[in-house]
C-alpha cells in the first residue's frame, strides 16, 4: 500500500494551547480516511498544516513517500493538495469559471509573456471544468454566477477547484455541515467516485452518521492528540463517540413521554419577508403547547432564520398573527415579548445573543437589568447581578476565569450556556431555541440537549429550530419541515423518519 | 456564430456591470441630453446653437478629464479593497509639483535647447513630478492601511490635510510672487483625419494630451480589470480576501501594486489642473474634485467605463455652468456653479439604484 501523504510527530503550539502534540497520521492512495473529532480537538490545526496555512513547531510530512515541507498553500496546491474548506472560500460576484481559475489562470497562447496582464482564456478554461465535472460526476454551468447557485453547487465548484489544480489529496473541510441528508448522500457518492479514481481524500467531521457511511478508515482526535483509529467494520457510534469525548456519552437523549397542555404559542397565517422584501415565511400556521417540544426541520435558509426573528419581534410581519397565551403578540416589540415570558436562544450567538465586549456578569442579565431587583430607578445594583451571575454560573457549569471576563473570549460551548443560563433560568412560558448546538462539542451539546428537556418537563412550551436532523428527531415531540417558507408537514415524532424528514426537507411531498 | 457573439457580447456588458438593456439606457441618455439643451436655451434666450453645443460638449470632456482620473484611481483602489479618499490630496500635491517642475525646468534648459523643445519637454517632465509626487502619498496611504491596517479613512484624511499644508507653505515660499515666465500649459493637440470629422472631431479629438490619456486609461483599467489574471485576482482580492489567500495570491501584494497605480493615476488627474486647465497654481485649486471623482466611481459601480460616465456628468454640469455665466452674466454665478456639487448629492442619494461596494471594501486584511 503506497502512502499518498504521511504526517509523523506534528507538534504545533500556539500562546497557551497545544493544539496538535505529537500527531501521527497517514493516507493512503485512493483511500476515504476520516478525520473525527469535536470542536478544538485539533483536526483544523492538522490540516491546515497539510494545506501549508500554518508550520508545524516539530514533526514531518511526506507526500508520496518523499518528505517535504508545505511551506505556504501556494506550495501545497504545487504538490497536489487540495482543500474545500467549511466556509467556502468562493468569491460570490465571480463566475465559477472564474472562481476556478483564480490564480491559476489560462491564458491566451500568444500573450503568455505579459504574465498578469496577458489575456485570460475563459473559453479553454470553461471546456477544461466541463470535462472534469463530467468525469467525477461533478454537476456544475461554469458560466454561472457563485451568487447564484445553492450551497450544494457552490460546495461541488470548490472539488472543481481542488481538482483543476490536479489534486490528487483532496481534503474536505466538515463538507456536510452545510447539506441536506440527501445533498450529503449525493456527495458521499462523488467522494466515493473520486476514490476509486485514485485520489485520496481526507474528510473532517463531527457526525458519526458520516463516517460509516462514507470512510475506509476513521482516526479520532481529542484535545490536540490522535486518540485512536478504526476501520468503520470494527467500531461503533458509542466506540467513537466515547473516544471523542473521552468519556461515555449519552447520544440518545432520554426523555419521558410529553404531557402537552394548553396552547401557547399560535401561528396564523404568518407571512414575513426578507431584508431584500422576499417572502421567507409563506402562510405558515402552527401552534405548540405547553409541555411539548415542536421541532422545525428544513434545510438553513428556508425561512426559519425568519421565521424565528419575527416569532421574536426582530423582524416586521408582513402578515398573519402570532399569539401567546391568547395575547396578541404580532407587532409586539422585543421586549414586550420577552417579558411575557418568552426564552430565546438566537440562531447567530455571537451576533444576537451577546454582547461579546461585556463580561459574563453583564451579559447573564441582559434581559432583566433594568427592573427590579437589579435596578432602582436609574441605578443599578451591581452586588445583586453578581450574585445571580455567580448562582447561574455555577448552575450552568460556565466555564470561565471569572464573572468579569469578556464574554467574547469564552470557547463557543461556554458562550451558548450563558445564553441559555440567561434564558432558562428565569419562569419562561416559551422556549424559542434557534441552531442552538450549532458548532458545540459534544459535551456541551448533552448539556443543552437536557436543559431543554428539562424546560420542557417544567411545563413550557418549547419550539426547537435546528438545521441539524439528528437533533430535531432526538428531542422533538413534534415535528414541522420547513421548504421554502412553507411548512410542508407536520409529523409524529414516533413515526418520523430520517428518509422521511429529508424528503420533505428537500421539498419532496410524496413519499 | 451570430448568436454566439451576440451573447458574448451581452456578456461583456454585463461583465462591465451595466446589466439589462444598454440601448434603452443609450436612447434614454441621449434624450435627456437634448431635453438639457432646451432647458439651457430657456434660461438663455435661445443662444445656444450649433457652435455653443460642441463648445459645451468639448468643454464637458475637458473638465471631466481630473473627475475621471481621480475616479480611476479610486476603482483601482477600492477594487482591490482599499478606500481612498486621499485622491484630493494626492491630486492637489500633482498639480504643484507638476506647476513648479513646468516652470523650473523650462527656466534651466531654455536657453541650452531653445524655447521651443524646452517647452515641450519641461511639460512631460512635469507631468512626470506630478506622477511621482502623487505617487509618494499614495505609497505612504499604501503602507499605513496594508501594511499596518490604520483606519483608511482616517489615512486617507491625513493625506489630503498634510498636502494642504505642504502645498500651501510652498506655495508661498516659493510660487506666490517674482515668478519667472513659464512656458504654459500643452497647446491643444489635434489628432489627424479624426479631429476633421464634422461634430465628433472638435469635440472628442482636438483635446490636449491628459485628456486623450484619460480616454485611453478606461479602455486600459477596463481591460485590465475584466480579461487579465490581474484584473481577476484584483476583483477577487476586493471581494474576498482569503478567499484569494488560499489559493496562493499575495493579497498585500496585489493591494500595494493597485494603490500605487492609483497613485500614479491621481497624479495625471492633478498635472490635468497646472499642465492643461490653467497656467497658475492656487492653493487648494483642486476644489473638491478628486471627492466628486469618487462619487463618479460610486455612480460607475466602480467600474472604469461607468466612472467615465459618471465623470462626463460632472463634467456637463460644469461646462453648462460656465455657457450659462457667459450668456447670462445677470445671473448669480453662484447659483450654477452649485450644479455639480448639487449633481453628487442626488447621485449618491441612489438615482443609479442601489450601488454595491466591493464586499471587502474598506477592511485591512489580517492574515
Amino acid at each position: 500500500m503506497t502512502l499518498a501523504l504521511q504526517a509523523s510527530g506534528i507538534t504545533k503550539r500556539f500562546p497557551g494551547v497545544l493544539a496538535n502534540d505529537q500527531v501521527d497520521f497517514d493516507l493512503a492512495k485512493g483511500e476515504i480516511h476520516a478525520l473525527l473529532g469535536e470542536n478544538g480537538a485539533g483536526k483544523s490545526t492538522l490540516v491546515n498544516i497539510l494545506y501549508g496555512l500554518y508550520q508545524p513547531d516539530e514533526g514531518q510530512v511526506a507526500i508520496n513517500g518523499q518528505p517535504t515541507r508545505v511551506a505556504s498553500p501556494h506550495d501545497a496546491i504545487a504538490q497536489g493538495i487540495g482543500m474545500v474548506h467549511q466556509h467556502f472560500m468562493l468569491v460570490p460576484p465571480l463566475t465559477v469559471v472564474e472562481n476556478i481559475i483564480l490564480g491559476y489562470e489560462s491564458v491566451t497562447r500568444g500573450t503568455k509573456m505579459f504574465g498578469q496582464m496577458s489575456v485570460l482564456d475563459r473559453r479553454t478554461a470553461a471546456q477544461h471544468i466541463r470535462a472534469l465535472s463530467q468525469q467525477y460526476g461533478l454537476e456544475i454551468d461554469p458560466d454561472a454566477y457563485v451568487r447564484d447557485l445553492p450551497v450544494g453547487a457552490q460546495q461541488r465548484v470548490e472539488i472543481v477547484k481542488a481538482l483543476y489544480r490536479q489534486a490528487d489529496i483532496l481534503i474536505l473541510d466538515e463538507p456536510t455541515a452545510v447539506l441536506t441528508p440527501q445533498e450529503a448522500d449525493d456527495l458521499f457518492v462523488i467522494m466515493r467516485g473520486l476514490a476509486q479514481q485514485g485520489k485520496s481524500i481526507i474528510f473532517i467531521t463531527h457526525k458519526l452518521r458520516e463516517v460509516f457511511a462514507v470512510a475506509d478508515r476513521i482516526s479520532v482526535m481529542r484535545a490536540g492528540r490522535m486518540v485512536g483509529s478504526a476501520k468503520p467494520a470494527d467500531a461503533t457510534s458509542e466506540s467513537l463517540a466515547a473516544m471523542m469525548v473521552g468519556r461515555d456519552v449519552i447520544l440518545q437523549i432520554d426523555k419521558a413521554e410529553a404531557h402537552p397542555g394548553q396552547p401557547v404559542l399560535r401561528v396564523e397565517n404568518l407571512s414575513v419577508m426578507d431584508d431584500r422584501h422576499h417572502v421567507m415565511v409563506n402562510g405558515v400556521s402552527f401552534e405548540v403547547c405547553a409541555g411539548e417540544i415542536l421541532g422545525v426541520a428544513g434545510v438553513q435558509g428556508n425561512g426559519q432564520t425568519e421565521l424565528a426573528e419575527a416569532l421574536t419581534g426582530l423582524r416586521r410581519v408582513a402578515d398573519g398573527k402570532i399569539s401567546i397565551l391568547d395575547h396578541d403578540v404580532t407587532h409586539a416589540t422585543p421586549r414586550q415579548i420577552t417579558e411575557a415570558s418568552v426564552a430565546h436562544v438566537p440562531e447567530d450567538r455571537q451576533k444576537h445573543g451577546l454582547v461579546l465586549t461585556f463580561p459574563v456578569r453583564d451579559n447573564l442579565v441582559l434581559c432583566s437589568y433594568y427592573r427590579t431587583p437589579y435596578a432602582h430607578g436609574v441605578e443599578i445594583d451591581y452586588s445583586r447581578i453578581e450574585q445571580t451571575a455567580a448562582d447561574l454560573i455555577h448552575t450552568f457549569d460556565v466555564r470561565t476565569p471569572g464573572m468579569a471576563t469578556a464574554v467574547g473570549s469564552l470557547s463557543g460551548g461556554n458562550q451558548q450556556k450563558v445564553i441559555v443560563a440567561r434564558e432558562l433560568a428565569r419562569p419562561v412560558k416559551l422556549v424559542i431555541a434557534s441552531q442552538p448546538t450549532r458548532g458545540l462539542d459534544v459535551g456541551s451539546i448533552e448539556f443543552i440537549h437536557q436543559r431543554i428537556v428539562q424546560a420542557r418537563d417544567r411545563g413550557a412550551a418549547v419550539l426547537l429550530i435546528s438545521a441539524e436532523l439528528d437533533e430535531i428527531l432526538s428531542l422533538s415531540d413534534r415535528i414541522a419541515v420547513m421548504y421554502k417558507g412553507r411548512i410542508l408537514d407536520t409529523l409524529d415524532a414516533k413515526s418520523a423518519t430520517r428518509q422521511i424528514c429529508g424528503m420533505l426537507m428537500a421539498g419532496v411531498v410524496q413519499y | 456564430m451570430s448568436t454566439t457573439t451576440a451573447r458574448s457580447i451581452v456578456k461583456d456588458i454585463q461583465v462591465s456591470g451595466l446589466r439589462g438593456r444598454w440601448w434603452v439606457t443609450a436612447l434614454f441618455g441621449v434624450l435627456l441630453l437634448v431635453a438639457v439643451w432646451m432647458l439651457l436655451n430657456l434660461v438663455i434666450g435661445g443662444k445656444c446653437g450649433a457652435d455653443c453645443v460642441q463648445g459645451t460638449l468639448a468643454q464637458t470632456l475637458r473638465v471631466a478629464t481630473p473627475i475621471a482620473f481621480a475616479a480611476f484611481c479610486g476603482v483601482l483602489c477600492e477594487r482591490a479593497g482599499v478606500v481612498n479618499i486621499g485622491i484630493e490630496g494626492q491630486m492637489l500635491m500633482a498639480a504643484m509639483a507638476g506647476y513648479a517642475v513646468n516652470l523650473f525646468a523650462f527656466q534651466a534648459l531654455k536657453d541650452s535647447i531653445g524655447i521651443e523643445a524646452a517647452g515641450n519637454l519641461s511639460r512631460w517632465l512635469a507631468v512626470l513630478a506630478g506622477i511621482l509626487s502623487a505617487l509618494i502619498l499614495a505609497a505612504l496611504h499604501a503602507v499605513v492601511s496594508i501594511e499596518f491596517k490604520t483606519n483608511q479613512i482616517i489615512s486617507g484624511t491625513v493625506i489630503n490635510i498634510l498636502s494642504v499644508g505642504i502645498t500651501g507653505f510652498l506655495y508661498r515660499q516659493f510660487l506666490a510672487e517674482n515668478l519667472p515666465p513659464g512656458p504654459g500649459t500643452f497647446p491643444i493637440a489635434p489628432i489627424p483625419v479624426l479631429s476633421q470629422i464634422p461634430v465628433i472631431g472638435p469635440i472628442l479629438f482636438q483635446q490636449k494630451p491628459l485628456t486623450y490619456l484619460m480616454l485611453i486609461l478606461a479602455f486600459a483599467i477596463h481591460y485590465v480589470l475584466y480579461y487579465t489574471p490581474w484584473g481577476l485576482r484584483t476583483r477577487a482580492v476586493g471581494e474576498h480576501p482569503r478567499a484569494a489567500d488560499t489559493l496562493g495570491i499575495n493579497v498585500y501584494r496585489i493591494r500595494y501594486i493597485n494603490v500605487l497605480v492609483g497613485g500614479l493615476v491621481a497624479g495625471l488627474g492633478g498635472a490635468w489642473f497646472t499642465l492643461e486647465a490653467v497656467d497658475v497654481f492656487n492653493p487648494l485649486m483642486t476644489n473638491g474634485l478628486g471627492f466628486i471623482g469618487l462619487a463618479a466611481m460610486i455612480f460607475g459601480k466602480w467600474n472604469p467605463f461607468g466612472a467615465l460616465l459618471g465623470a462626463l456628468i460632472f463634467g456637463l454640469g460644469n461646462s453648462i455652468t460656465s455657457t450659462v455665466s457667459i450668456f447670462r452674466p445677470d445671473i448669480p454665478s453662484q447659483l450654477p456653479q452649485m450644479l455639480p456639487y448639487l449633481l453628487t448629492i442626488i447621485v449618491l442619494t441612489g438615482v443609479v439604484g442601489r450601488a454595491t461596494p466591493p464586499a471587502a471594501d474598506g477592511e485591512p486584511y489580517e492574515k
